[in-house]
C-alpha cells in the first residue's frame, strides 16, 4: 500500500461522490491509496483518528439497509465525526417532505456530509444539486453504488496486487444492479477486462458500450477469470420484467464448487451481500477458500473512510 | 385602424410569395400586398431585413385550464403563444375535467372568449375521462365546435373502440389525433431504451412502443377511411411507416416537436428532468430520421407539444417527475436554428410546417397571407441570437428543455387579427 504522505498530494476536487462514472482514474487511485492507509488503522487496538473531528455526517436512508448504513457509520466514527442516522420508511412523493427539502434542512442543521440511499436512480445527483454540503451516493436505484464498487476494487487490488489486465466476471442481474454499474465503470477505468454474465433478459441494452464483454455461458465466462463478482438476485425487485425461476437460475448461473473446479484454482469469489445461499452461489463456495466476502465487508469501512476524508477536504476549500 | 408592414421579406408558400413587399392591414384583415405601398396609416412597422410570415398554427398545446391554473391558463398560455409568434393553437383535452362532453367544451369556450390573446381551437377527448373505456359523444363535441379529437397523453388501447372512434369521426368529419404509445410496451419507461437508460439505471421506452401503435392506428383509419394525424413522432421507424402509408394514399398527416429534431437522449444524462418528455428524446439516428422526414415531407407539421409543469413537479426524483417541456416560446427559434440555418428546410418549408400545413390539417382558414384573410402575421429577425432563460418566459411554467441554449431568430411583432398582441413596445405587466 502506498502511504498518503509518501506521494505528492494530488488534488481532490469533487464536492460529492455520485458514481464512479464521474471520477477520473486518478481520483479512483487516490481513494484506493487513502483507503489502504485507513485499512491499517482498522487492525490497531485504538481504531480512531481525528481527521473528521467536529464534522457531522448524516446517513439518510430511504431504503432498508443494515450493512451499508452500519459501514458508513463505523467509517465516520473511526474518523471522529459525529453521526446521525435518519431512516425513512418511504420516499413517496405523494406525502411528506421532498428529498430536496429534507436535504436543505439537514444543511441548515449544519451537517457537513449527507450519505444518501434512495430507491430512485439519480436521487443523489438531484440532492447534490440542491445543497452546498457534500453528498455521498450510498446506492440510488439501479444507477450506482460507488462505495461498493470501490470496496470491491480495493479488495481485488489488495488480494492480487493490481487491477490492470485482470479478468473479472460479474454474474447476475446486471440490468437492475447499481453494484454492477459502479464495478464496471471503476474496473474498466483501471484497465481490467470485464465480462458480464446473465440470462439475456437481465442484460441491459448497450452495456457493451461501457467496455464489457457479454455472455450467458457462466462456465466459459469464469474459465479464464481472476475473479468473479456474484450479484445478489433480487427476484422481488422488478415486477415488470420476466424473471427466471430461482432454481433454474441456480442451475444455469449459480456459482458452485463443481463450476469452480473448471476455473483458475485461486479465483477470487466476491459478493456484495446479503447472500441468497443456494440461489446465486452455494454455501460451500460462500464459506470456501476462494471467498473474500467478509474481507470485503471490512475493506468497505476503509474505503468509506477515504471517501468521507476526501470529501471533507474538498469542503474545506 | 390601418397598419402597414414595410419592406419585409414576405414568405407565404401557399401564395408562392417570397419577396420583399409591404402588407397593408385594415381592421382585422389583410387588405393589400404590394411593393412600396404609399398610404396614410395609424401604425408602420419597419420590417427591413426581417422575415414577414403568417402567424404560427401550433396544433399541440396544453393550456392546463380548467383545473391546473398553477401550471398555465388560457390567458398566460396565449400570451406565451403571442411571444412565440403563435396566433392559433389547438388546446389538448387532458385538463381537469377533461374536455369529454359538450358541457365541458362550452365551459372552456367561455374561458377562451374571456381571456385568450390568440385563437384557441379545442380538441375534444376520444373517450370519457380519457380512460379508453367508453367513447365520448363525438357528434355533440363536434356540434360545439371541437377542431379535432384526441386522448393525447394516452392511446386508446382497445382496438374495437378505436375503430368505432374512427367511424364516428369520419361521419362527423373530425380529425383524429393519435398519441401513439402502447403502454404494455413502454412499461413505465422514462427515457429512451438503450445505452442511456442502461447508464442512468432508468426504465427504457422502446421505439417499438411508439411505432407499433402507429401501425395499428394507420390500419384502423385506413379500414374506415378516416382522417388521422399522428402526434409527436420521435423515432425512425415511425417516419418510415408514415412514409409508406402516404405512398399507399392513406389520409394521414404527422407532426414532430422541436425537441425531437434538436435534442438527443444524451441530454438526459445528469438526470435533467426538463429533458423528460413523452415520447422520450431518442438517439442521434432517430433525430436524423425525423429531420429527413421533415425534409421529404413525410412529417407535415411542427407543433410544440407545449407541456407546462410547476417546479414542484419537475424538481423531484427523475422517475417521479412529470413528462413534458414548454415550447410555445422556443418552437420557431428552434426551427430556424436547427432546420433553416442548417439548410435542411427553406424559409418557405418552415412556414409550411408551422403555419399552412397545420391549418390545412385542422381545416381552418389560417396559415397564409392571402388578401381578405385574418391579419395573423409575424415579423421575425432571422439572425438575431438569444439565450433561453427562465426569467424571460411568459408562460406560467419554466420547464423548458431548451434552457441555456443559444437560438437564432426572434419574433419582433405578433399581429393577431390586425392588432399587435406582442411587439417591441410590449410590456410584461400588460398580461391580464
Amino acid at each position: 500500500m502506498v502511504s498518503m504522505t509518501a506521494k505528492k498530494k494530488p488534488k481532490w476536487v469533487h464536492k460529492d461522490l455520485l458514481g464512479l462514472e464521474y471520477l477520473s482514474t486518478e481520483d479512483i487511485e487516490l481513494l484506493l491509496d487513502t483507503a489502504g492507509s485507513f485499512r491499517e488503522i482498522l487492525d490497531r487496538t485504538i481504531k480512531k483518528v481525528p481527521a473528521l473531528r467536529g464534522k457531522t455526517v448524516v446517513n439518510l436512508f430511504y431504503e432498508p439497509s443494515t450493512r451499508t448504513r452500519v459501514s458508513f457509520e463505523i467509517a465516520a466514527k473511526r474518523l471522529s465525526a459525529d453521526v446521525i442516522n435518519i431512516a425513512t420508511e418511504t420516499s413517496s412523493v405523494k406525502k411528506g417532505e421532498t428529498l430536496n427539502d429534507t436535504g436543505r434542512n439537514i444543511e441548515a442543521l449544519k451537517a457537513d456530509i449527507i450519505v444518501v440511499r434512495h430507491d430512485c436512480s439519480g436521487a443523489a445527483s438531484m440532492l447534490a444539486r440542491h445543497v452546498d454540503i457534500s453528498v455521498v451516493n450510498a446506492g440510488d436505484g439501479w444507477h450506482e453504488h460507488p462505495t461498493q464498487g470501490l470496496l470491491d476494487i480495493f479488495t481485488l487490488k489488495k488480494k492480487l496486487g493490481r487491477i490492470d489486465g485482470l479478468n473479472v466476471v460479474i454474474v447476475g442481474d446486471i440490468a437492475h444492479s447499481r453494484v454492477a454499474r459502479s464495478n464496471i465503470w471503476g474496473l474498466v477505468k483501471l484497465g481490467a477486462k470485464l465480462t458480464v454474465c446473465a440470462p439475456e433478459i437481465l442484460i441491459p441494452p448497450g452495456i457493451e458500450k461501457m467496455g464489457v464483454r457479454v455472455t450467458n455461458d457462466i462456465e466459459e465466462a469464469i474459465s479464464s477469470a481472476d475473479a468473479v463478482n456474484v450479484l445478489r438476485m433480487q427476484f422481488e425487485r422488478d415486477e415488470k420484467a420476466v424473471f427466471p425461476q430461482q432454481l433454474e437460475y441456480f442451475k444455469r448461473f449459480g456459482i458452485t464448487g463443481e463450476r469452480l473446479k473448471k476455473a483458475k484454482k485461486d479465483i477470487i469469489v466476491m459478493h456484495p451481500g446479503p447472500i441468497n445461499r443456494g440461489v446465486e452461489m452455494s454455501s460451500g463456495v460462500a464459506d470456501g477458500a476462494n471467498s473474500v466476502i467478509l474481507e470485503q465487508v471490512t475493506n468497505g469501512i476503509a474505503v468509506r473512510m477515504a471517501v468521507l476524508f476526501w470529501l471533507s477536504q474538498a469542503r474545506r476549500k | 385602424m390601418k397598419l402597414l408592414i414595410k419592406n419585409g421579406l414576405v414568405i407565404d408558400p401557399v401564395n408562392k410569395i417570397k419577396e420583399v413587399m409591404d402588407i397593408l392591414v385594415v381592421e382585422s384583415k389583410i387588405s393589400k400586398l404590394a411593393k412600396a405601398i404609399r398610404i396614410e396609416v395609424d401604425t408602420v412597422i419597419n420590417a427591413k431585413g426581417r422575415i414577414v410570415m403568417p402567424g404560427i398554427v401550433d396544433m399541440h398545446v396544453h393550456l392546463r385550464e380548467p383545473g391546473r391554473e398553477d401550471k398555465e391558463t388560457v390567458a398566460s398560455g396565449t400570451m406565451a403563444a403571442a411571444k412565440g409568434g403563435v396566433t392559433a393553437l389547438l388546446a389538448m383535452p387532458n385538463t381537469l375535467p377533461p374536455i369529454d362532453s359538450a358541457k365541458n367544451v362550452i365551459f372552456l369556450r367561455g374561458i377562451i372568449r374571456d381571456s385568450a390573446n390568440v385563437d384557441v381551437l379545442i380538441s375534444g377527448a376520444i373517450t370519457k375521462g380519457r380512460m379508453g373505456m367508453e367513447l365520448c359523444d363525438i357528434a355533440a363535441l363536434k356540434k360545439e365546435g371541437v377542431a379535432a379529437i384526441s386522448d393525447d397523453g394516452s392511446s386508446v388501447d382497445r382496438e374495437g373502440l378505436m375503430l368505432e372512434a374512427f367511424r364516428k369521426a369520419k361521419k362527423e368529419k373530425t380529425l383524429v389525433i393519435c398519441h401513439c404509445e402502447d403502454k404494455a410496451l413502454s412499461c413505465q419507461g422514462v427515457v429512451n431504451l438503450g445505452f442511456t437508460s442502461t447508464r442512468l439505471g432508468l426504465r427504457g421506452v422502446s421505439n417499438e412502443s411508439e411505432y407499433k401503435r402507429i401501425e395499428r392506428d394507420i390500419n384502423l383509419a385506413e379500414k374506415i377511411g378516416a382522417r388521422l394525424h399522428i402526434a409527436h413522432l420521435s423515432c425512425k421507424e415511425s417516419v418510415e411507416l408514415i412514409k409508406r402509408a402516404k405512398e399507399k394514399g392513406i389520409s394521414v398527416t404527422s407532426e414532430t416537436a422541436p425537441h425531437y429534431f434538436s435534442l438527443t437522449e444524451e441530454r438526459v444524462l445528469g438526470y435533467n428532468t426538463n429533458m423528460k418528455v413523452n415520447p422520450p428524446l431518442r438517439s442521434r439516428e432517430d433525430l436524423e430520421a425525423i429531420k429527413q422526414g421533415l425534409k421529404e415531407g413525410t412529417i407535415d407539421v411542427i407543433a410544440s407539444d407545449h407541456a407546462p409543469h410547476t417546479e414542484n413537479e419537475k424538481e423531484i426524483e427523475f422517475e417521479h417527475a412529470e413528462f413534458g417541456t414548454i415550447g410555445l416560446e422556443t418552437a420557431l427559434s428552434a426551427g430556424i436554428t436547427e432546420l433553416v440555418h442548417t439548410g435542411l428546410l427553406s424559409w418557405s418549408g418552415l412556414v409550411e410546417k408551422m403555419c399552412s400545413n397545420p391549418a390545412k390539417a385542422l381545416g381552418i382558414d389560417k396559415g397564409t397571407l392571402g388578401l381578405g384573410r385574418d391579419a395573423d402575421i409575424i415579423v421575425v429577425s432571422p439572425e438575431k441570437e438569444w439565450v433561453v432563460r427562465k426569467r424571460d418566459f411568459l408562460s406560467r411554467s419554466r420547464n423548458s428543455a431548451f434552457l441555456g441554449r443559444k437560438l437564432k431568430g426572434v419574433v419582433d411583432y405578433t399581429i393577431f387579427k390586425g392588432k399587435i398582441v406582442y411587439g417591441m413596445e410590449f410590456k410584461r405587466n400588460s398580461n391580464p
